[in-house]
């Protein structure tokens, strides 16, 4: 019995062990983790570039890209992001059909976030933002010489994030048709919150990729 | 772990209009041309306080133990720390000279 209370007694000192649960969501942070250094990387990489290239060598990304639209796409990503919210809370509240509703809004979401895309870049492209060379605006040779590796370093940052909105995408529609089968109740839903931190996630590196990329 | 019907959850419609309204704000912030310092400043703070508000209530990180907080965070102070670590080559320029060694020989040996 002694054995027993003081078993007991370090468990309410100490944080209660892992579940099945929260196994699961530290498992998804732990990812989650690794992939901000990914990205911190490549945006770390990326001022070194720009900084290297100096003011004259690098031409504003503002003159090349376009705002309205990607703030478009970041407006969309946090719509995105609410309607995954609110799909985790219908299922807490045992609402199965208000989840899958919403569940298909964020699908929904991130689907016409890479269309977007898929059209921004086939737009730049044409307009010769390549891995090679930017735009010509009348721009010095230095200047274009300096921003040559404009192209390359935005294709792989945000093609790096399109890949994970593509990804996250298919883990939506994978945790929708658990959803519609009726995998999921009130009591039994970590893994769809677990798909949620990994979709805000994808809509907080969204936001650090348009102020990096975009914006500065 | 708090069970599923102790959950408080945050009032989403009201931190969704706030990061409506800051992505707005940081496109009026970018737009205009002024001192670049000021503007990265502006733009980086927004950033930021855009991202905690993802990750704070849509994440529920308010809702979790600090533990995790704190193992959150510090792979985004570790990202910083990696900026400042790579200062000295942004200020070294290696890649222009790199670049501009070649055609300075070529104007030197021309005259000649």
């Amino acid at each position: 019995m002694e054995q027993v209370t003081t078993l007991e007694h370090t468990e309410d000192v100490y944080e209660p062990s892992l579940t099945p649960d929260s196994l699961g969501k530290l498992g998804m942070w732990i990812f989650l983790i690794g992939d901000t250094m990914s990205f911190g990387a490549l945006l770390a990489v990326y001022a070194a570039l720009r900084a290297g290239a100096g003011v004259v060598g690098w031409v504003p990304p503002t003159e090349i890209l376009g705002i309205n639209l990607t703030a478009g796409m970041t407006f969309l990503l946090i719509c995105s992001s609410v309607t995954m919210v609110k799909a985790l809370e219908g299922i807490q509240n045992g609402n199965v059909s208000r989840m899958c509703t919403f569940l298909g809004l964020t699908i929904l979401g991130g689907i016409i976030f890479l269309g977007l895309q898929a059209y921004e870049w086939t737009h730049l492209i044409k307009h010769g933002l390549t891995l090679t060379g930017i735009p010509d605006h009348g721009l010095s040779g230095e200047a274009i010489s300096g921003s040559n590796l404009f192209g390359p370093t935005f294709y792989a940052i945000t093609g790096f994030h399109g890949l994970h909105v593509t990804g996250g995408v298919i883990y939506l529609i994978v945790i929708l048709i658990h959803g519609l089968r009726g995998r999921y109740t009130a009591e039994f839903n970590h893994e769809v919150e677990i798909v949620g931190l990994y979709w805000h996630f994808v809509d907080l590196i969204w936001i650090m990729v348009f102020t990096f990329i975009y914006l500065l | 772990m708090a069970q599923n019907g102790e959950h408080k959850h945050p009032r989403y419609w009201f931190i969704f209009i706030w990061l409506a309204v800051l992505t707005a704000i940081e496109v009026g912030v970018a737009i205009p041309d002024y001192s670049t310092v000021i503007k990265a400043i502006l733009l980086i703070g927004l950033a930021c306080g855009k991202a905690f508000l993802v990750a704070a209530y849509f994440m529920h990180l308010k809702l979790e133990k600090r533990t995790l907080s704190v193992i959150v965070i510090t792979p985004f102070l570790i990202c910083v720390f990696l900026v400042i670590m790579l200062m000295p080559d942004l200020t070294t320029d290696v890649r222009h000279n790199a670049i501009e060694k070649p055609v300075e020989k070529v104007q030197e040996t021309t005259p000649h």
